[in-house]
């Protein structure tokens, strides 16, 4: 009896030892297989049948896997894989300092030496580096907040997309007076409807963008500056034409309102695109415009947020495959699979990508004249308690339902701030 | 004789050692002691370390808690507001949910024509599935779609409609409501059981003696009730000082507006699993968990003295 198993276990050893050499020597010879990990479950069909095919079209002998983990584990599943030397050779990471850890604990690989990096701009670059300039990460998708507009209320009204911060106003001031639709849908019941789709959409006019985003990171610009409270005190002027009863209304309520026609302006993310194609279909015709600024003539900015980005394992067997695909990941092909294959979702590369949907064309298109920037708080001064986005998120739902005003808010978040960030503790 | 007999026999038949008794407790000792047991005291352990680097914890005694008790940035500040929001939505409850539970049941104790209808309706809420129940509450008391300001409209009270979810002053007690809403028909069906448990000679002998209705409640039925009123507090207690999921179902981990209905639990969750750019620091999070251990104790403990004053009657 013990024998009989013996004897098959060793023979199943056996096989083993002699299968191994063979099957590397077959891989050599064959393909190069690389395991991407990521949390974007929701596009496994979109890599598996248009992206990764176009790659190994180019590269038959490298055969690239994406592997998703359902984005509430994946931070749990990565963190034990990485530990266990059983991580994927490429590992798509999130933006600015959630995989910092990850890079100067040595586990993922600097990508300094990449050449497609002359593809992006140095804002896109700076959401995966480390404060002194080692890149971690090739930036791979982008969002980009800016309002959308009911096209037929605008045309049955007489409206014309607004320029200003007054004009915008204006607009909704008119769409009040008809009486007939509720002029801006949107309710302050999620903290990050005010946080995301109000302050960071509308305000990065009013703090210009990048430059402003730096300024509070080297200590320069404060929250207190006039350009904050211009913002606050611009969002606090929505008020009045929001939906009766906005604290209480969701984001959900908030696209049911546009989408049923019933609103004329909505603040929208780009990744709204395709949920409101399907949504809106023929019923009406949607419009876009980038953020008003706050005086006429002034320059244009918009949120244009780096979502997510490629990273590599330290530890790959394959490094020189791998850097291939991520140089691919910079060339204007895969811009151009990417942005067709998930509209709303923006390829960070320079290449101009000629969209298929139209409202994909106008979103990008603000990208040529307006200076992109992505969530002001996101990169270094949100390390510290009390937390820089975390704070203006509250502040901003408070600014809105109007049991703060706009200096109040400003003197708070940058309070917050000193109390444990040292380029701001100087004043 | 017999007796010495029976005495020197035993030892020699030996009293079997009882292992059915251990195999019968095996299952729920080792269910319990592993899910319940070990997790509670790992939790409380938890709370004594901090994380070094990945995977390497290090022993700090009290300094979690001294944080969180001391921190007069952050911590301290939303500790107490939790604290004190815990405490007011217990109390709703305790003062909404407990004595209409206590009228309903006394009211269908008696021969109530579709009394086992109502019972049915009343008790449904409880049964159903929360995020349901909170659906339902969100569409209700949507401003946009919501039937609860038509009606107010329609009744010329419009101008008392507000948001009450979204406003400071109001979502916590909103949710409180909808909470003892939904949970009413426990506490009902558990004085409706003791309430017919008791005989109806008391209640004749009492008409006899000429006693009226409301007499006969108070003399006769409350007191009777009162152990149960006392478990059901304590029941209400428990499960409300622990309230997260209305919360975390209508209004999210951050409890919003500016933490306004932020209780214990939704505390502790963002602490312990992080929320947003907030990083998840599981031994600040045990280290709350642990002091609503305390909190809850001394509650229950509170309850035990108590019970011993109550008098209670042996029918």
């Amino acid at each position: 009896m013990t024998s009989k198993y013996l004897r098959i276990a060793f023979v199943l050893f056996a096989a083993a030892v002699f299968a191994l050499p063979l099957g590397s020597i077959l891989a050599q010879d064959d393909a190069v297989t690389l395991i991407i990990e990521s949390w974007r479950v929701d596009d496994a069909d979109e890599w598996n049948d248009v992206i990764l095919p176009a790659f190994e079209a180019h590269y038959p002998n490298i055969d690239v896997d994406f592997q998703p983990t359902i984005n509430t584990e994946y931070s749990a599943t990565l963190g034990t894989k990485i530990e266990a030397g059983t991580a994927g050779d490429l590992i798509m990471v999130e933006p600015f300092d959630y995989r910092l850890e990850m890079y100067l604990n040595g586990d993922l690989a600097n990508l300094g030496d990449l050449g497609s990096l002359e593809n992006y701009s140095a804002g896109a670059l700076s959401a995966w580096s480390t404060d002194d300039g080692e890149l971690f990460g090739v930036p791979l998708a982008a969002v980009i907040h800016g309002f959308m507009y009911n096209a037929d209320i605008f045309a049955e009204l007489g409206l014309e997309e607004p320029a200003t911060a007054q004009e915008f106003l204006d607009l909704l001031e008119a769409v009040k007076q008809d009486g007939q639709y509720v002029p801006l849908a949107m309710g302050t019941a999620d903290g990050f409807v005010p946080g995301l789709l109000g302050l960071q959409l509308a305000g990065q006019p009013f703090w210009r963008g990048e430059e402003g985003r730096l300024a509070l990171i080297d200590g320069s610009g404060k929250f207190t500056d006039q350009g904050y409270i211009d913002a606050w005190a611009f969002l606090a002027a929505w008020a009045d034409y929001m939906p009766d009863g906005y604290q209480a209304v969701s984001y959900p309520d908030m696209q049911n309102l546009f989408t049923l026609g019933g609103s004329a302006v909505y603040p929208a993310g780009s990744w709204e695109i395709s949920i409101f194609n399907q949504l809106v279909g023929d019923d009406f015709a949607i419009g876009a415009f980038p953020p008003p600024v706050p005086e006429a003539g002034g320059d244009c900015f918009i949120n244009d947020h780096m979502d997510m980005g490629m990273a590599m394992n330290a530890d790959t067997q394959h490094p020189e495959e791998a850097q291939l695909f991520l140089n691919w990941l910079g060339s204007a092909e895969f811009a151009e699979l990417w942005n067709n294959a998930l509209p709303g979702f923006f390829a960070m590369s320079n290449h101009v990508v000629e969209a298929s949907d139209p409202m994909v064309q106008v979103y990008a298109s603000w990208r040529q004249h307006c200076g992109s920037s992505p969530r002001n708080a996101y990169a270094i001064i949100s390390r510290g308690e009390p937390n820089t986005d975390s704070e203006l998120i509250r502040v901003t739902q408070l600014v809105m339902n109007g049991e703060m005003t706009p200096e109040e808010a400003g003197e708070t978040v940058q309070a917050g701030l000193a109390s444990w960030y040292e380029p701001q503790m100087g004043a | 004789m017999t007796a010495s007999l029976a005495r020197s026999s035993q030892p020699k038949r030996g009293k079997p050692f009882p292992t059915h008794i251990i195999v019968f407790l095996a299952p729920a000792v080792v269910i319990y002691g592993l899910f319940m047991i070990y997790p509670l005291f790992d939790s409380l352990r938890l709370g004594f370390f901090v994380q070094v680097t990945r995977g390497v914890e290090q022993f700090v005694g009290t300094q979690n808690y001294v944080t969180l008790l001391t921190d007069e940035a952050i911590l301290q500040p939303r500790l107490l507001n939790a604290l004190k929001n815990s405490f007011l939505f217990f109390a709703v409850n305790m003062l909404v949910q407990n004595p209409i539970a206590l009228l309903l049941a006394a009211a269908l104790s008696t021969k109530t024509r579709g009394g086992l209808l109502y019972r049915v309706l009343i008790f449904s809420p409880a049964i159903l599935s929360l995020a349901i129940a909170a659906f339902v509450w969100r569409l209700l008391l949507s401003p946009l779609w919501g039937i609860v300001y038509d009606i107010l409209k329609a009744l010329g009270l419009g101008a008392y409609a507000q948001p009450w979810l979204g406003l400071e002053s109001t979502a916590l007690i909103t949710l409180a409501l909808i909470s003892a809403w939904q949970y009413l028909g426990i506490p009902m069906m558990l004085y409706f059981a003791t309430l017919i448990s008791i005989p109806n000679d008391l209640f004749e002998a009492a008409y006899v003696d000429g006693a009226t209705d409301w007499q006969i409640f108070w003399r006769i039925k409350l007191p009777l009730l009162m152990p149960m009123i006392g478990i059901v507090s304590l029941l209400t207690y428990i499960g409300n000082f622990n309230a997260f999921d209305v919360i975390f179902a209508l209004k999210g981990a951050d409890a919003g507006p500016n933490y306004a209905s932020d209780t214990m639990m939704t505390f502790f969750y963002r602490t312990f699993f992080g929320s947003g750019f907030q990083k998840a620091d599981p031994h600040m999070g045990a280290a709350v968990a642990g002091t609503m251990f305390v909190i809850l104790l001394a509650g229950v403990l509170l309850y035990l003295f108590i019970r011993r004053r109550i008098r209670s009657y042996e029918l």
